[in-house]
C-alpha cells in the first residue's frame, strides 16, 4: 500500500470538488473493495476523501411511487428494508446472495455499484493487465478464464463485473444520481452506468472524474415474481459463475438480466420479447454474439439453463 | 522406552480420563485471545520491527538487476536484505527450493528480499519500491506434457524407482472377464490453513530465538540452523500454538529465515507474516496427479488384477506424490502393479498436504471401485466387502494388526440408510434436485515416530509435561494432559502441558496422523519413569503401586502423590522408541464414508446433503477432538471433491487463483450435516496407548464418496477433480 493523504468532506459537492481537484484522488465509504486493492497496490490513490457522514443514508419514497436509496445506505440495511423486500424482492435477494454478513454491514450502495473486477490477473501486479496498466496487455486472454466474461468482451479485456446488486438494479431500471465538482446533479440510467471494456478497460463507468454518486432511485414497483438465481461452486461467499435476475409477470412476460457474463450487468431488452417462447429463445438472443473462451464456454448453456430454472419456477408458482 | 512387544494391560486401560470427550484444555486461552500465536509474542520480543517479503515476479530465470535504493530510503525502513546481502545460506534438508532466491529464480513468488521497517505499513510500502529486472528462462509448467517423458520414481529413499509388482498383472488383467481401465486427475491443492505463515526472530548475541508457526519443532530448528550456517543448539525454536498447518507447516519456510536475517540486519527483533496472495505460490502445495487405474475381476466380483499408476511433478530434486500406496494394501487380488512417475516442473514446490499420497490416491481408486462395482452389477458396498483382505496382499504372512473395514462399511450402510439408494443413477429427485448417494472406503496407514517428553511432579502435586510436540488445532494439549492424568492418577486439572519449544524433549511433532499416538506414547514412557521415581521416594514397590485419585496406594498404605515431591520436584524424561511390530503387522486405519448430494437438474450445481463416516483407528483418546478431526477432514474432502484447484497458468508458470476468493474452500453453508461413528476397539500392537491416528483418515476416500454420489445423482461420471458443474452440464438431461 502506498502512503496517501486523507480528509473528510463537508458536503457532497465539497467531496466532488476535492476529488476533482486533487491528482489521483478517490472517494472512500465502506472501503471493502478499495482497501483490499490498495494493500496489493492495484489501487494506488494519493488522496482519499471520506464521504461517510454526509447523509445519503436513507431510503425514501419518491413522488413517482418508487424509492430513492441513499448512496451510503449499507447493503444489509437495503436488503432488509421492508419496502425493498415487498416491492423489489429481486434486489433484496441479489444483495444477500453476495459477499458475507460482515461485508454487507460495511459496504454501501454506491460502493457496491463500483466494485472492480475479480479477474485474478487484475489482482496480480506482476501480470499484464490493460485495466490496471493501459497497453500492458491482457494476461487473462489465453490464460485461466473460467470466471471471466463471455460477451461484450474485447481484445483488450475479458473481465467481468463481479457484483450482484447491480444486476438486480438493471432489471429494475434503476437510475444513478450523481453530483459533480461544480455541484451539478445528473441522472444516469443504470443501463448506461457500466461500460464495456472496448479499448479502454480502465474506464468502467460513465462517471466523470470527481463525480460522486448520491443515490440510486428505483421506479415504482412493477409487480411480478422476483428471482435472483446465483450459480456458483461454493454455496456462499463466492462470485457468480452466472446469475440471473428476473421479474416475471403472470402472463409470462418479464425482464431478465445476467451477472457473471460480461463487463457489466447484461440485459438485452429485445430478448425479453421472447419470454413466452421459452428460455432457449431468450438466451439465444440475450447471448447472441457471445465469444467465450475454452475455460468458460460452459457459461453459455449454463445461463440458458439457469434462466430455464427461473422461468420454470415462475410457471409453477 | 522401547515398544517392541504388543501392549498388555496398563494404567491407560482404566480409561478414567483417556477416552473421555473432554473439552480442550487450551480452549479458554484461545477463546479469550490469551493463547499467543506466532505473530503475537509481543511480551517475549518487545519492540519488534516488521519485515515484509518481496517475491519473485517470474517463475523461472534470473534477476538481472535489483535496485533497493528507493526502498532503503523510504520512511521507517531499517534494512533491506537480499541474497547478495545475506551471504551464503544453506538449504534445509526438507526444503527443495531455496528460501531466499536470487539471482537464480526457481519458482514464482520465491522470496528475493525482505524489507524491515518500523511499521508493517512502512515495510509493505517500501517492499513495493524494490525494483527488479529479470531475464526470463523457459520453464516447464505443463504436467501433462512433462509426464510424457518423466522417469519412474520411488516413494521413499529406501526403495529403487521401479514398479511394485505382485504376481503377473498384465496376464491376469488380460484374462479377466470384467475390466476397468480409467484415468483420473487431481489438481494442485493449497493447504489454506487459517493462520498464515508467520515468525518473530530475536537475536541475543549469537543466539537466536524464533517464535513461529510450525508442526515439527526439531525439523524446523535443524533446517533453520543449516540455512543460517549456525549450530542448532544456539537456536530456540518455539511454536506453542498453530492455527492450522495441514502439512504446509511441516517444514521451515521463508518467514522464519527472513525474520532471522531481518533481525540481524536491523539489530532488533523482527516479525514477518506472509500475506495470503503471496503464500500460495511461495510455500508448498499438494501436487496434481495424473492417475491410471486398471482393475480386472471375475464375474463373482473377486479382483484378480489391480494396477494403479500415478504421475506428478515437482521442482528438480523434488518428491513424487505417492498416490498409489493404499492400492498395495486396500483390496485383495493376486496380481498387482503400482508405480509412480515424477516429472520436473518449475511450478512452486510440491510437498505433503494432509494425507499425502492417500488423499489424491483414494480420490481415484475409490471412484474406480465404484465404476467396477457398477460394471459387475454389484452394490459398491458389497463389492468392497467381497475384496476385503486381512493380510498384506504382497506378503500374506503379514496380517493387519486390526482391520474392520467390513464392519465400517456395514455399520455405515446401516446407519446411512444405504438400502434406499437406487443403483440405477439419475432416478431420484427432490424438486429441482437430482439426489444421489455415494460410498467409499477410508484408509490411511499408521505411522509411529520416536517421541520424547519430560514430566515434573511439583511440590504442589501438579504434574507438568514438557515436550516439543505441537498442537496444530488438533487437540494435542488435551490428549497429552489426559495421558499424564491417567498415568499419574490425577484429575486433568492437576496436569499442566507445555508444548512447541525446542528446549523440551524432541517429540514426533504433528503430521502424517502420527502425532497423537506417538506423542502420547512418549508421555506414557516418561510417566512410567515418574511413577518409578515416585514409588522409590515413597518407599513403595513400583510394581505394586496404584496411582489413583491423587494418591499412591499399595496394599493398605496410601500417600498423597504430592508427598513424593515434598523433598523437591521430581523430574524425569524419556523417549518412546519403536521396535519392528510395524513390520510384523501391517498397521493401518480404516473407515467408510457415505455421502448424499443434490445436483440441480437445471444448473448442474452440486450441494452436499449429508455425510456419515465410520472410522476405525484403535483407541479413541478423546472422542470430542477426534470427531473434530474427522468432520474437519470430511469438510476438506468436500473442498477437494467439489471446488479446490490451484489453477496453473502454463504460460507464466504460477498458480493464478492465489487468494481465498479465487481458491475456494468450503464454507458452513456447504456442509449441512455430518455424522461420525468410531468403532470401539484397541490396537495393542501399535503402542501402549493402543491408539492410532485419526487426523488424516477422515480425508481419505471422502472425495470419492462425493464424486460417486454425484454420479449416482446424474449418471454422468466425472473423473477430473474438482467435480464442478461445467464438467457434467452438457451431459445432464435437457431442460426447457
Amino acid at each position: 500500500m502506498k502512503a496517501f493523504t486523507y480528509e473528510r468532506a463537508g458536503s457532497a459537492a465539497d467531496a466532488a470538488a476535492k476529488v476533482a481537484s486533487t491528482p489521483n484522488a478517490k472517494f472512500i465509504a465502506g472501503g471493502t473493495n478499495l482497501l483490499d486493492l490498495m494493500k496489493i497496490e492495484v489501487e494506488t490513490p494519493q488522496h482519499l476523501v471520506e464521504v461517510n457522514g454526509l447523509g445519503f443514508d436513507k431510503i425514501e419514497a419518491t413522488p413517482e411511487g418508487g424509492l430513492r436509496i441513499g448512496a451510503l445506505v449499507r447493503n444489509t440495511n437495503l436488503a432488509s428494508d421492508a419496502r425493498v423486500r415487498r416491492d423489489y424482492g429481486v434486489l433484496s435477494r441479489a444483495i444477500v446472495a453476495g459477499a458475507s454478513g460482515q461485508l454487507r454491514n460495511k459496504a454501501t450502495t454506491a460502493g457496491n455499484l463500483l466494485q472492480r473486477t475479480r479477474c485474478p490477473y487484475f489482482y496480480d501486479t506482476n501480470q499484464p493487465c490493460n485495466k490496471r496498466q493501459a497497453g500492458s496487455g491482457c494476461a487473462a486472454i489465453g490464460g485461466y478464464s473460467r470466471q471471466l466474461a463471455i460477451i461484450g468482451t474485447s481484445d483488450a479485456c475479458i473481465a467481468t463485473y463481479p457484483g450482484d446488486m447491480a444486476v438486480a438494479m438493471r432489471v429494475l431500471d434503476a437510475q444513478v444520481e450523481t453530483i459533480d465538482a461544480r455541484g451539478q446533479a445528473r441522472v444516469i440510467p443504470i443501463a448506461d452506468f457500466h461500460r464495456l471494456p472496448g479499448t479502454t478497460p480502465r474506464i468502467e463507468t460513465a462517471l466523470a472524474p470527481g463525480e460522486l454518486i448520491t443515490a440510486v432511485t428505483l421506479p415504482k414497483p412493477i409487480g411480478g415474481q422476483h428471482f435472483y438465481e446465483k450459480v456458483r461452486d461454493r454455496a456462499s461467499y463466492a462470485f457468480a459463475l452466472v446469475s440471473v435476475a428476473a421479474v416475471i409477470q403472470k402472463d409470462g412476460s418479464g425482464r431478465v438480466a445476467l451477472g457473471g457474463v460480461a463487463h457489466k450487468p447484461w440485459r438485452v431488452e429485445a430478448a425479453e420479447a421472447q419470454m413466452p417462447a421459452g428460455s432457449r429463445a431468450v438466451a439465444a438472443q440475450l447471448l447472441a454474439g457471445a465469444r467465450p473462451t475454452r475455460d468458460n464456454a460452459f457459461k453459455v448453456p449454463l445461463a440458458e439453463r439457469t434462466l430455464a430454472a427461473v422461468m420454470n419456477e415462475a410457471r409453477a408458482a | 522406552m522401547k515398544f517392541d512387544t504388543p501392549a498388555g494391560t496398563n494404567p491407560i486401560d482404566r480409561m478414567k480420563v483417556v477416552g473421555k470427550p473432554l473439552d480442550r484444555i487450551d480452549g479458554p486461552a484461545k477463546t479469550t485471545g490469551m493463547a499467543p500465536y506466532a505473530y503475537e509474542h509481543h511480551r517475549e520480543a518487545p519492540n519488534a520491527a516488521y519485515g515484509y517479503i518481496v517475491g519473485a515476479a517470474i517463475a523461472k530465470g534470473r534477476i538481472s538487476s535489483m535496485n533497493v535504493a528507493d526502498a532503503k530510503a523510504a520512511p521507517g525502513v531499517l534494512a533491506v536484505v537480499t541474497a547478495s546481502e545475506a551471504g551464503k545460506l544453506g538449504k534445509g534438508k526438507y526444503n527443495t527450493a531455496k528460501l531466499l532466491g536470487g539471482p537464480e529464480i526457481d519458482h514464482y513468488h520465491q522470496a528475493i528480499a525482505v524489507v524491515v521497517a518500523e511499521t508493517f505499513e512502512q515495510a509493505r510500502a517500501a517492499a513495493g519500491l524494490v525494483r527488479v529486472s529479470y531475464a526470463r528462462a523457459t520453464g516447464r509448467f505443463d504436467l501433462e506434457e512433462a509426464l510424457k517423458t518423466a522417469p519412474l520414481a520411488s516413494g521413499s529413499q529406501d526403495t529403487p524407482p521401479k514398479p511394485d509388482r505382485v504376481g503377473d498383472f498384465e496376464q491376469a488383467f488380460a484374462a479377466a472377464p470384467v475390466k476397468l481401465d480409467a484415468r483420473y486427475t487431481t489438481p494442485d491443492h493449497s493447504h489454506a490453513m487459517m493462520e498464515p505463515f508467520a515468525s518473530i526472530a530475536a537475536w541475543e548475541g549469537d543466539r537466536l530465538n524464533v517464535w513461529t508457526s510450525n508442526q515439527m519443532i526439531d525439523w524446523g530448528r535443524t533446517d533453520l540452523a543449516t540455512t543460517l550456517g549456525m549450530p542448532k543448539e544456539k537456536i530456540r525454536f518455539m511454536s506453542p500454538y498453530v492455527g492450522g498447518g495441514f502439512g504446509g507447516k511441516l517444514f521451515l519456510r521463508t518467514d522464519a529465515v527472513m525474520a532471522a536475517l531481518g533481525a540481524k540486519a536491523a539489530g532488533r527483533p523482527v516479525k514477518v507474516a506472509m500475506s495470503r496472495p503471496f503464500l500460495m505460490n511461495n510455500t508448498t502445495h499438494r501436487p496434481a496427479t495424473r492417475q491410471r487405474i486398471r482393475i480386472g475381476a471375475n464375474r463373482d466380483g473377486k479382483i484378480t488384477a489391480i494396477a494403479h499408476e500415478s504421475g506428478s511433478g515437482d521442482l528438480p530434486n523434488g518428491r513424487p506424490e505417492t498416490a498409489v500406496t493404499q492400492t498395495r494394501l486396500l483390496y485383495a487380488g493376486a496380481n498387482r502393479l503400482t508405480s509412480l512417475r515424477l516429472a520436473v516442473l518449475d511450478l512452486p514446490e510440491g510437498n505433503s498436504m494432509r494425507a499425502p499420497g492417500e488423499a489424491p490416491g483414494m480420490m481415484a481408486l475409490e471412484v474406480a471401485m465404484d465404476e467396477m462395482a457398477e460394471t459387475l452389477g454389484l452394490d459398491p458396498v458389497e463389492f468392497r466387502i467381497r475384496n476385503d483382505t486381512q493380510v498384506d496382499p504382497a506378503k500374506p504372512e503379514r496380517r493387519f494388526s486390526q482391520r474392520n473395514l467390513v464392519r465400517c462399511l456395514r455399520e455405515g450402510a446401516d446407519r446411512f440408510g444405504w438400502t434406499r439408494r437406487n443403483a440405477q443413477p439419475a432416478q431420484v429427485s427432490d424438486g429441482r434436485w437430482l439426489v444421489g448417494m455415494g460410498v467409499a472406503a477410508a484408509f490411511r496407514n499408521h505411522v509411529s515416530l520416536p517421541s520424547g517428553a519430560r514430566v515434573r511432579l511439583g511440590q504442589d502435586g501438579i504434574v507438568t509435561v514438557e515436550t516439543d510436540m505441537t498442537d496444530i488445532g488438533t487437540g494435542s494439549y488435551t490428549i497429552i494432559a489426559q495421558t499424564a492424568a491417567e498415568m499419574m492418577g490425577l484429575p486433568i486439572e492437576r496436569v499442566v502441558v507445555k508444548l512447541g519449544d525446542s528446549s523440551f524433549p524432541v517429540s514426533s511433532g504433528s503430521g502424517g496422523q502420527f502425532g497423537a499416538g506417538s506423542s502420547t506414547s512418549g508421555v506414557y514412557a516418561a510417566c512410567v519413569k515418574l511413577r518409578d521415581a515416585v514409588a522409590q521416594r515413597l518407599g513403595y514397590s513400583s510394581a505394586d503401586a496404584v496411582f489413583d485419585g491423587g494418591k499412591v496406594r499399595s496394599g493398605n498404605r496410601s500417600t498423597d502423590l504430592a508427598e513424593a515431591a515434598r523433598a523437591g520436584e521430581l523430574v524425569v524424561e524419556d523417549t518412546m522408541e519403536w521396535g519392528d511390530l510395524d513390520k510384523t503387522y501391517q498397521q493401518s486405519t480404516f473407515g467408510a464414508h457415505f455421502v448424499e448430494v443434490g445436483v440441480d437438474r437445471f444448473t448442474g450445481m452440486i450441494r452436499i446433503r449429508r455425510m456419515l463416516a465410520v472410522a476405525e483407528a484403535g483407541r479413541i483418546l478423546n472422542p470430542k477432538s477426534a470427531r473434530s478431526q474427522m468432520i474437519g477432514a470430511m469438510t476438506m474432502g468436500v473442498g477437494g471433491a467439489l471446488m479446490e484447484e490451484l489453477a496453473v497458468d502454463k504460460r507464466f508458470g504460477f498458480f493464478v487463483n492465489h487468494d481465498l476468493a479465487g481458491y475456494e474452500v468450503p464454507v458452513h453453508a456447504d456442509i449441512p450435516h455430518q455424522e461420525v461413528i468410531f468403532l470401539e476397539e484397541v490396537d495393542p500392537t501399535v503402542s501402549p496407548m493402543k491408539a492410532k491416528g485419526i487426523g488424516e483418515l477422515g480425508l481419505c476416500g471422502v472425495g470419492a464418496a462425493v464424486a460417486n454420489a454425484v454420479y449416482n445423482a446424474t449418471g454422468v461420471r466425472v473423473r477430473d477433480y474438482p467435480v464442478t458443474l461445467d464438467k457434467h452440464l452438457d451431459r445432464l438431461p435437457a431442460v426447457a
